[in-house]
């Protein structure tokens, strides 16, 4: 069992999903209640890492990653160490194939909002930021845990773009999903076994504890 | 609500025009299966073109590592003939009996430094200046396929540990899945520099990108490269075998990097 790998991932998915609450009740709020032109174009681009193969995005990460590229350059300058292979790139990629998972439920709960009780609230004289902590944010909180459940188990789950722009460093870019791959690799199915029967009962654990949650949340509502 | 906030609607649309337009794929009955180790991926195909001028047959081939070739064959794959990166893969097919013989070596690959243009690394074949790097903090990363299943990682782990780099080296490496990528790391210079397979830094796109030396050949265990008829082989997979034992194929193999014991001298 790769412990390294598993802490790995598991710090992986849980920064994930702290860098991604605030952009997902950001752009979900944003989508849910704002009007604007060219609103499908956005929840396009959002949906986008949903539908590309990992290896399309593992492809431009790896470009954009690169010691010629601009990003590239402008983090080595400021961290001393290249993107492409650190832990930090690991991060970014997450970040960005998560989107739509953190997005669309985030979005899906802040619609349950409707614009009258919105409206009874500024009446009350709830401030923007109090209606939105005190009334918009209890009803859409079921969408949000979904969408950090979601990104979460996404990101212990997630291979391609690892093994692309990885490196499969332990400790640093090694996660759990690609040790499995190794360990079947090398023909040593006992390990790869053992490591997949416990991923597989995190998962399902994860996944049941956020029903139970969500179900739990909604019944006191009611 | 519960996890039913995913959004369903897209994903649904997006099945239904997966399912409109996803085709049969193209009968492979015809034509005969040849699996191949990742290395031999800019070699093989002229191979392959040589042997077809002669006839009329038709190859198809098929790259992968040589281990998930290996577990593809266990479970059935309808491969005829198997080019693996290695020995020892044939070796436990053949164990098993799904060979029909114990197969014959075709090739020796070679181990090369490889250093991309404008990496603050030489292309030193003694490894001094990669040992100098090492000692100035000039070397941010360092790339070789993954020792624990490919044979070039391998190979490299026993030359760094032969010049006594390993310990040193270690917080520096990256491991390619297979040694494809180990030079796709380093020629896209987001490595140094790796140690990799002479025949695919032969290859124009990767050529130009930078400079390689060849790492001595004491250094590691040769990296001899054995193929294999599967038990279902026909005639066709027969004649590419024998085929690629002739000095045709020597040169051809020559040409990409490789050592033949069928070769010139």
């Amino acid at each position: 069992m790769d412990w390294t790998a598993l802490w790995l991932s598991f710090r992986l998915a849980g920064l994930t999903v702290l860098a991604l609450l605030p952009i997902g009740l950001l752009l979900g709020r944003w989508l849910a209640f704002g009007e604007m032109r060219g609103r499908s174009v956005i929840e396009a681009l959002i949906l986008l890492p949903l539908v590309l193969p990992p290896t399309v995005l593992g492809y431009y990460l790896l470009v954009a990653f690169g010691a010629a590229s601009p990003l590239g350059q402008a983090w080595q300058s400021v961290a001393g160490q290249p993107l492409a292979f650190s832990f930090e790139g690991l991060l970014l990629a997450s970040i960005l194939f998560n989107l739509p998972f953190a997005v669309q439920p985030t979005q899906r709960g802040f619609e349950t909002v409707g614009a009258d009780l919105r409206d009874a609230a500024a009446c009350s004289g709830l401030s923007a930021w109090q209606s939105f902590l005190r009334v918009e944010l209890p009803l859409a909180w079921p969408g949000v845990l979904t969408a950090s459940v979601l990104c979460f188990a996404h990101t212990l789950g997630e291979f391609g773009i690892v093994l692309m722009v990885g490196g499969a460093i332990p400790g640093e870019t090694k996660t759990i999903a690609i040790a499995i791959y190794d360990r079947v690799q090398a023909f040593d199915d006992a390990a790869a076994g053992r490591m997949a029967a416990v991923l597989l009962v995190l998962s399902l654990a994860t996944i049941a504890l956020t029903l139970a949650l969500s179900r739990h949340l909604g019944r006191r509502r009611a | 609500m519960t996890l039913r906030t995913i959004p369903t609607k897209p994903l649904s649309l997006i099945l239904a025009v997966a399912l409109a337009t996803g085709a049969a794929p193209a009968s492979l009955e015809a034509a005969t299966v040849v699996a191949a180790a990742n290395n031999l991926q800019s070699v093989l195909p002229e191979l392959a073109a040589a042997f077809e001028e002669s006839g009329e047959s038709e190859l198809r081939l098929v790259f992968g590592a040589s281990g998930n070739l290996t577990r593809q064959i266990r479970e059935g794959a309808p491969f005829e003939l198997f080019l693996s990166a290695d020995q020892d893969y044939v070796a436990v097919l053949a164990a098993e009996g799904l060979t029909r013989d114990e197969g014959v070596d075709y090739a020796r690959g070679r181990l090369v430094l490889f250093v991309a243009e404008g990496s603050p690394l030489k292309a030193d074949g003694s490894f001094d200046d990669l040992a100098a790097a090492l000692g100035d903090g000039r070397l941010a990363r360092f790339a070789i396929a993954n020792p624990e299943h490919a044979p070039y990682g391998r190979a490299a782990e026993e030359a760094l540990r032969h010049r006594g780099l390993w310990e040193a080296i270690g917080p520096h490496l990256v491991f390619g899945e297979n040694v494809a990528q180990a030079v796709q790391f380093a020629a896209s210079g987001n490595a140094d520099g790796g140690l990799v397979a002479l025949s695919l830094v032969l290859a124009p796109q990767v050529a130009a990108r930078g400079q390689y030396v060849p790492v001595p050949g004491d250094w590691y265990t040769p990296l001899d490269q054995r193929m294999v008829l599967l038990a279902g082989a026909g005639a066709e997979a027969e004649a590419f075998y024998d085929f690629l034992k002739t000095p045709e194929a020597a040169a051809i193999f020559a040409r990409h990097g490789f050592d033949t014991a069928g070769a010139a001298p």
